[in-house]
């Protein structure tokens, strides 16, 4: 369970160092992401517009207000579930480059063989912990797709950000699907009992 | 008896500081319920976990400090109004009242608008909308006050709602089967650990109603008055606590804080179970109206 601090853009390499339940703190550059902001990029077909290659990607429609120069401020900036966003991964990491999806709730199988395969990890944030998160992201740098308000594709300069748990590495390994087996198996002996 | 002057513009200023409150300050039995988490999770050796427990109570502080929203989540708004029997009041105007009062807390504070149009996905941009805010009415005899319990519930928990119409001779084992089921296919969605609300009883619609005031509005640590329901409601939360799910889905001894039933009598056919669950930040604020005007915040 070691302790790391990171900086994208990450290499293969970097996210290949990680193990299951270590912590990761970054620095840096992220780029948020939700449902419309990749349906535009895999439905409907259009590139994003910023480079992704090593990015780290945050699930989530920050609340934010516009100030009068065309900058946005933060208010609440939080993480969404995953889980309902599994089906672009295997294209994030296979056709632009990302390394590693920070969200809550987890990825599926496919999710976690893409990763093997490509060099990715999911890093766990604590779903709900907004006033915290929002703290460790120090601006707004930079916004694209305004018309899919809240959902854009947003770039955060961050501080500190943290602490991630690695929950599916780079080798086929995922926490969440050790916890269900483990409480599949229990849930078989209560029913029986 | 006639309610206090003004009580239409009262009813919405408390609606619109309702809302805001029940985003920033997690009541006192969520707060000690999290930090039981987290010392379960210290005493029983889970590193993860307690790590967890950890930045959620970080979390609370900040938004204490910085009078900051705890989750970006603003939710869907729901108010239960237990309005004094004895008052005399035009319910349709209270209820335009607490509609007036969410979108003022969404253009004032501002807060993220959540309510979009079921087909088309247009945005409101309000928090209100056809049917939102929810507003449950409830009739209080021998009262002239007005109680207003809001939640504005999330989506990640929200989602994880279960309904099935069991057979009577399913009896209470396949109850439990069903909860446990559904606590396994939320795993870590919901955001654990989570308060589960199970509704029991009535017909399909009143069981979905009762889990979710189980679920949302009942305190962390009660307790059903009829002892065969507390029996279940203490051996459920045991039993959901033994899958280790955790918090966050990844792993540790703490999956709920709290398993909370409330039931309504049923058919002699019927035997409907529903789950809604409720999030680690558990958010809900009440005030009171007295009935000479005060608003009484608890």
């Amino acid at each position: 369970m070691a302790e790391h601090v990171l900086e994208p853009p990450l290499t293969e390499a970097d996210v290949r160092a990680l193990a299951l339940e270590d912590t990761v703190r970054i620095n840096g550059t992220i780029f948020g992401i939700r449902d419309a902001t990749q349906i535009r990029i895999f439905d409907e077909g259009v590139p994003p517009p910023a480079d992704l290659t090593g990015a780290v990607c945050l699930h989530t429609a920050p609340g934010v207000k516009k100030r009068p120069d065309g900058t946005y401020e933060k208010l609440s900036i939080g993480t969404t579930t995953s889980t309902r966003m599994d089906r672009f991964v295997p294209g994030l990491l296979a056709q632009y480059g990302v390394r590693a999806i920070v969200g809550k709730g987890g990825l599926l199988q496919p999710s976690v063989e893409a990763m093997e395969k490509l060099g990715g990890v999911y890093l766990a944030i604590v779903g709900g912990a907004a006033a915290l998160e929002t703290m460790q992201i120090e601006a707004i740098e930079q916004v694209w797709w305004e018309d899919l308000m809240p959902e854009c594709l947003w770039k955060f300069r961050v501080r500190d950000f943290g602490p991630l748990v690695v929950a599916i590495d780079a080798h086929g390994q995922s926490l969440y699907r050790n916890v269900q087996e483990r409480a599949a198996e229990r849930i078989k002996q209560l029913n029986a009992g | 008896m006639n309610p206090p002057p003004g009580i239409y513009d009262t009813l919405e200023l408390v609606a619109r500081d309702l809302y805001i409150k029940a985003l920033q300050d997690i009541p006192t039995d969520v707060r000690a319920g999290l930090s039981r988490g987290l010392e379960a999770e210290k005493r029983e050796g889970h590193k993860t976990a307690a790590g967890i427990m950890l930045s959620i109570l970080t979390n609370i502080s900040v938004a204490d400090e910085q009078q900051t929203l705890v989750c970006q989540d603003t939710g869907l708004p729901i108010f239960k109004v237990l309005v004094g029997g004895r008052l005399s009041l035009d319910i349709a105007r209270l209820k335009d009242s607490l509609r007036k009062g969410c979108e003022r807390a969404t253009s004032e504070r501002p807060l993220r608008s959540n309510t979009v149009h079921p087909l088309t996905r247009t945005h409101t941009g309000t928090n209100s909308g056809r049917g939102i805010p929810i507003v449950k009415l409830e009739f209080v005899s021998d009262s002239d006050r007005i109680e207003l319990h809001m939640a504005p519930k999330g989506s990640g928990s929200e989602n994880m709602s279960f309904l099935k119409m069991l057979n009577p001779s399913d009896g209470v084992l396949g109850i439990k089967r069903f909860v446990l089921q559904c606590i396994f296919e939320s795993g870590a969605r919901p955001c654990p650990p989570m308060i589960v609300g199970i509704g029991l009883g009535g017909t399909s619609d009143v069981a979905a109603a009762l889990a979710k005031e189980a679920s949302t509005f009942r305190r962390i640590g009660t307790r059903d008055p009829d002892p065969d329901v507390a029996a279940l409601e203490a051996e459920l939360l045991d039993q959901i606590n033994q899958t280790g799910i955790g918090p966050q889905g990844l792993g540790g001894a703490t999956t709920a804080m709290a398993v909370n039933i409330e039931w309504a009598h049923t058919h002699i056919s019927q035997n409907p179970v529903a789950v809604n669950i409720q999030c680690w930040r558990g958010e809900r604020a009440v005030a009171v109206i007295e009935a000479d005007g005060r608003v009484v915040w608890t």
